[in-house]
């Protein structure tokens, strides 16, 4: 067993002790408890548990990396998944949690109508088990990149933790154990960032220095003939790159496992703190990545550009038995003269994994092996914390709104915290089989996963709270055609051979998806009647900011009453 | 309405205008070594939308002092249930 290993099996043993931990001391016994952990988890501590829940493997792993290829167009994912959180907190988030219900179906449910209820169970279940497979997926990987066991027994492992944790704390166990995480991935990603900008220039703090790196590298590209790294739209076009930002802030404020977290804050204050916090904590990440792409590609390009293969340095040896980088002399002429992140749409001789980028980060800096063990656990908890908040959205989908509200509308208490349980353990058996046996769409439908959510959830639930003549056959019309469409423009254009209309990719049509949805419910809720007295006075209940202030009665006799009864 | 409105505008402006629309000619600026419109796109907007959060939920304070629905006590005293061991 290398350093390597061994410093990456001590962290993931400690921290994963540290969780199963949490899980002991925060076990429930009521469905409160379970799915929105007791309404009672401060701003700042659910803005932590926010942040771990939406930076996954893919945010950890990958994203400084794509960006490090994408150069200024980067700022699609930047942008895309920092700015929803400003649409969340002013439109949604407030609301939503006076309302104070268990999962985003309930909402859809209460305001609308039994069948749109059903229609968002499947939204929300879908979304969600494409979005766990690759986290499970990143489990395995990680496991076997670090510590070198199997995929399988990686995602084994993991399946174990999460199971422990979430069966038994619920939604409570998920938030601590969620808090305990962002903190190990914060760290692990901030640590090499912070050397590696001590190493390349006077200033530790990565976010300031990078700058003059950037316009090094600017050079650094262009003399390797690529496109100069800051100059906007080298790689999208204008349109495509506001449209894309515009779908994943959207479709950000439409995850289902993003707004659910809301539901557990004690007061509407602390729901709007907590948005605070979440995209503070995010940010933090957020924008060191940009840092770590530009350091990182610059260490690549004066180590390999125009130079022998021969002499590379020992990093890229190292990283070259993983796979993750592969050299191909096509001209024969010994020297690496292009590079390449994806070979299929554009050829070159070195071709390079952008995982590499973060995960090569503290060898590139010259940092001892338990750093890069470190790494190893912060990408975990990345995993762990996105697949748990994942897992639960499923298990309330299936153990709330279907087994409790749709079936047995009678199941006592004790009954439904069972139906929870059994339903995020079988929710985490499916995600195991998929992490281990990922079907083939995973990757694309993940990136696809936020227009359908900008297309579908967000224009309805905005609607159904500022606009009180947004009626049932309104929005299940509006969510069907936002849907549809979107799905239709991303399967013509990916599989039908279709050109992209006015350069906007597929990634970016969710937006126009969410126009159409609003056009359709205003129009069609406008010619249709409007929604009862009850439905009404539900919507001026939500809008009025004190919890448990007003006493209005809800259509819903089951509504938990909230302060502190 | 009137604290959201100005917000969502200050969101547009910094998210797309200067970060994307007006990113070409913002990039012959430079600020603290960077290209401005680069700068905008990976660091700027991230920090102003942080803020624009933080200034909403302020501002909302005050608005529920001043129309008497803020819930401080609400908050405080369901706190106080948690501490005594989460029965109240």
């Amino acid at each position: 067993m290398s350093d390597i290993e061994l410093w990456a099996l001590i962290f993931t043993v400690l921290t994963f002790s540290l969780y199963i931990g949490i899980a002991f001391r925060t076990r429930v016994k009521d469905t409160e408890g379970f799915y929105v952990a007791g309404h009672g988890v401060p701003a700042a501590a659910n803005g932590a548990a926010i942040a771990a829940d939406w930076m996954s493997a893919a945010s950890f792993i990958s994203m400084a990396g794509l960006i490090s290829f994408l150069g200024f167009d980067g700022a699609i994912y930047l942008l895309g998944w920092t700015g929803g959180y400003v649409l969340l907190a002013l439109l949604l988030a407030p609301y939503l949690r006076k309302f104070g219900k268990y999962t985003v179906p309930d909402f859809v449910g209460d305001r609308y109508s039994e069948s749109a209820r059903a229609v968002a169970v499947v939204a929300a279940v879908f979304v969600s088990f494409t979005y766990v497979a690759g986290q499970m997926a990143g489990v395995g990987i990680v496991f076997s990149r670090f510590i070198g066991v199997t995929i399988t027994t990686g995602v084994i492992i993991g399946m174990c933790v999460v199971v422990i944790y979430a069966v038994l704390g619920g939604m409570k166990g998920i938030t601590w154990t969620q808090v305990a995480q962002y903190s190990v991935l914060i760290i692990a990603y901030l640590i090499p960032a912070w050397a590696i900008a001590a190493r390349l220039t006077d200033v530790p703090v990565p976010q300031i220095s990078f700058g003059e790196i950037a316009t090094t590298l600017d050079q650094l590209q262009t003399d390797f003939g690529l496109s100069s790294y800051t100059e906007p739209f080298t790689n999208r076009p204008m349109q495509d790159v506001f449209f894309v930002a515009l779908a994943l802030m959207i479709g950000t404020a439409g995850l289902p496992h993003i707004i659910v977290r809301f539901y557990t804050t004690p007061s509407v204050r602390a729901a709007r703190y907590s948005a605070g916090w979440a995209l503070l904590f995010i940010a933090l990440l957020y924008t060191t990545a940009p840092a770590v792409a530009v350091f990182s590609k610059t260490n690549l390009l004066e180590d390999v550009a125009n130079q022998p293969w021969s002499e590379r340095p020992d990093w890229i040896r190292n990283w070259e038995a993983t796979g993750l980088m592969g050299f191909e002399d096509a001209n024969g002429n010994g020297l690496v003269d292009s590079i390449t992140s994806n070979p299929e749409t554009a050829p070159g001789e070195l071709v390079v994994s952008p995982d590499i980028m973060v995960l090569a980060n503290p060898e590139i800096a010259g940092l001892p092996a338990p750093v890069v063990g470190l790494v190893a656990a912060g990408g975990l908890a990345a995993a762990l914390s996105t697949a748990s908040g994942l897992l639960l959205v499923i298990g309330s989908a299936i153990g709330h709104d279907l087994y409790y509200k749709r079936f047995r509308p009678e199941a006592t208490e004790k009954q439904r915290l069972a139906a929870g349980r059994i339903a995020i353990g079988g929710a985490v058996l499916v995600a195991g089989y998929f992490g281990v046996n990922p079907p083939g769409f995973v990757a694309q439908v993940v990136a696809f996963a936020f227009g359908l959510a900008a297309a579908s959830f967000f224009p309805i639930i905005v609607l159904g709270i500022f606009w009180k003549k947004t009626n049932a056959v309104g929005a299940v019309s509006g969510l069907v055609t936002g849907l549809t469409l979107t799905a239709l423009y991303m399967y013509m254009t990916l599989y039908g051979g279709m050109e992209p209309w006015f350069g906007i990719s597929p990634e970016g049509i969710g937006a126009i998806g969410a126009i159409i949805n609003f056009a359709v419910t205003i129009t069609v809720s406008n010619l249709t009647a409007p929604p009862s007295d009850d439905i009404q006075l539900l919507i001026e209940e939500v809008r009025h900011p004190r919890l448990g202030g007003e006493a209005v009665r809800l259509p819903d006799s089951e509504r938990v009453t909230s302060g502190p009864s | 309405m009137r604290v959201k409105v100005p917000l969502l505008v200050t969101w547009a402006i910094f998210g797309y205008v200067l970060a994307i629309l007006l990113a070409e000619p913002l990039n012959e600026i430079t600020f603290i070594g960077f290209p401005l419109g680069f700068w905008f796109a990976q660091q700027g907007a991230i920090v102003v939308f942080v803020a624009l959060i933080f200034i909403y939920a302020k501002r909302m304070d005050r608005v529920d002092e001043e129309f008497d629905v803020h819930e401080e006590e609400l908050g405080s005293a369901r706190k106080r249930v948690q501490r005594s061991g989460g029965r109240a």
